[in-house]
């Protein structure tokens, strides 16, 4: 990085950091310049980590009371919530947290999205993320099937079944998932360990993203590259890490509303009954986040087929750098991208809801047109847009669409005119 | 000529040490591995014995066999006639409903859709058989599916009549 070097201060902190740069590297996280005009979408790097901390606090705590044992694992559960000290709020936070930490990230990365910070030269940083959402996705998984409840069991037995679709070997990898011959107490106890183990892995995932974006720095809202260390950069400290804490905060005050006014909405209520291999639930949904790629994987009218499109949907993420090709980053200045990210936007959320209803009729029809435009934005809008779209003109610099406002700065001359001193004068 | 020869014999040094190293990392993956597949005791329960005397025409039982649900139905007249007055070319995966049911009036079967591996409802769906409520998939009195995601019929478990009253199942 080419911002100022650590020097230390003390003798021992130049004894210490000439053999461990601790000190240099916090100097760097302190000191690391962020473009002056990124705006609140930007703050849900800051919360998500705060969400990865608050799942593994609580996670840890309940692992202390909880038994990962298909006779006391939902009993274990009762207890935590009506006799651990707390143990209701811990229960509701990690619960409820699941929940905030994919609406943080689904805004995360639909910011990412919207102004292109998919593109080069942060693909690495994009890929990374894509690792993470889906070692979330997994992580959650796991997790939601530990309170042993219907819910539990029967989403449990139609993900793990979804790899029975694997011609040939299908039937020995569920057969190796479960441990038996179905959900059972070996494939409780696997996915506890898997479920305890893999938030530590997306903990180090999340190190080497925010490596990789410190090498290129922090896209922003125009899209356009900035010159380091200039006047269109502010150190992270305080400025950025002072509006993370607002964003924060009004975050939090979102998440303990669910906590404790309804901490149950984003729930199932079949998960309160204890799991039972004899009967199947009458409608099995999983939970909110998953429900776009359940809708894909019942659009298509083959099981094999399914859950090739439904892995799909993710995987063209990956490719996402190389299947847009145009050369402007963000959306501002791409009148026509502009138009199909939202209508992206409202697909995925009809996907969402689609899920939740029975694959028949209408919500058939519409879970089919809606996946196949899914697939069309990604493999033919995207590349085709990149070279046919006109886009608007670029600004020389971050600065510009703020200070070339018309009347800008006459308004401002105005307000400096009424005070009077030496610090203002200049403007006159 | 020592130029010619040192390389060659380096690479098969190389080429060596990757092989072995290669295999005895494999060899030290396997248990690993292998470890998750069904251990000893899981394997151990795979037989039972079922006493159907009890059952009357037209009723289900289910019974618990390796963690999944068996259907043993005993079907009445009309039933059977259904199942077998079936053209095999209407069904998505042909299978005579003689080769399902050794004794017709019995009916064995392991009670999980093979779509994604819900329990079937009994007496529901187009066929007044079994209906799949999780993504749809009808069977009809036979077990075959008729219709839905699901890709093959109702899996047949290995069962034989130990007497007139007794079901051996694995």
């Amino acid at each position: 990085m080419s911002e100022n070097k650590y020097i230390p201060k003390t003798k021992l902190a130049k004894w210490f950091d000439s053999r461990l740069p601790l000190l240099s590297l916090s100097h760097h996280l302190k000191e690391y310049p962020t473009p002056k005009n990124l705006n609140y979408w930007w703050t849900f790097g800051g919360i998500l980590t705060f969400c990865l901390i608050t799942q593994i606090i609580t996670g840890v705590i309940l692992g202390m009371h909880y038994v990962a044992h298909t006779d006391h694992a939902f009993e274990s559960i009762e207890h935590i919530m009506r006799d651990v000290n707390y143990g209701w709020l811990l229960r509701y936070v990690h619960a409820n947290g699941a929940s905030m930490f994919f609406l943080a990230v689904y805004i995360h990365i639909f910011r990412s999205l919207f102004y292109g910070s998919y593109k080069a030269p942060r693909e690495v940083i994009w890929i990374i993320g894509v690792i993470i959402y889906l070692l979330m996705m997994a992580t959650a998984f796991m997790g939601y099937v530990l309170p042993w409840g219907q819910m539990s069991f029967w989403g449990a037995t139609v993900i793990t079944n979804l790899f029975s679709a694997i011609p040939l070997v299908g039937e020995s990898i569920t057969t190796w998932l479960w441990g038996g011959y179905a959900i059972d107490n070996p494939t409780l106890t696997r996915f506890y360990a898997l479920h305890y183990l893999l938030p530590f892995l997306i903990f180090g995932l999340i190190i080497l993203h925010i490596w990789a974006l410190h090498v290129p720095g922090n896209n922003n809202p125009t899209g356009i590259d900035i010159k380091k260390n200039s006047n269109e950069t502010m150190p992270f400290h305080p400025y950025m890490v002072m509006k993370d804490i607002t964003a924060l905060l009004v975050f939090i005050i979102i998440f303990f509303w669910f906590v404790f006014f309804a901490p149950n909405a984003l729930g199932h209520p079949d998960n309160y009954i204890e799991a039972n291999p004899l009967v199947t639930p009458t409608h099995i949904v999983p939970e909110w986040y998953l429900l776009p790629f359940y809708a894909i994987l019942r659009a298509i009218p083959s099981k094999l087929g399914g859950v090739i499109f439904m892995f799909a949907a993710i995987f063209v993420l990956v490719l996402l750098p190389w299947l847009d090709t145009s050369k402007v980053r963000s959306s501002i200045f791409r009148p026509l991208y502009r138009k199909f990210f939202w209508v992206l936007v409202a697909t995925v959320i009809l996907l969402g809801y689609l899920g939740a209803k029975p694959p028949e009729g209408i919500y058939l029809v519409l879970s089919r047109i809606a996946t196949a435009y899914y697939f069309i934005h990604f493999l033919i809008l995207l590349p085709v847009l990149g070279r046919y779209e006109k886009t608007d003109q670029l600004p020389m610099s971050i600065s510009d669409p703020v200070l070339n406002k018309p009347g800008l700065i006459d308004k401002f001359k105005k307000a400096a005119g009424q005070y009077e001193g030496d610090n203002v004068g200049s403007f006159k | 000529m020592s130029n010619k020869i040192e390389p060659k014999r380096r690479n098969f040094l190389f080429t060596a040490t990757y092989t072995i190293g290669a295999v005895g990392l494999g060899a030290a993956i396997w248990p690993l591995v292998d470890q998750m597949n069904p251990d000893a005791s899981v394997k151990a329960l795979s037989t039972i014995e079922v006493d159907v005397s009890s059952v009357q025409p037209g009723r289900t039982i289910t019974v618990l066999w390796r963690g999944k649900p068996i259907f043993i139905r005993r079907r009445t007249k009309e039933e059977i006639d259904e199942a077998a007055a079936v053209d095999l070319k209407d069904l998505k995966d042909p299978e005579k409903d003689s080769d399902r049911a050794k004794n017709p009036e019995w009916l064995v079967m392991v009670g999980v859709c093979t779509h994604l591996g819900c329990v079937p409802l009994g007496n529901k769906g187009d066929y007044n058989a079994w209906f799949c409520p999780c993504h749809g998939s009808h069977y009809d009195t036979s077990g075959r599916v008729r219709k839905g995601p699901a890709p093959t019929n109702l899996e047949i478990p290995k069962y034989e009549f130990v007497n007139n009253n007794t079901i051996k199942i694995g």
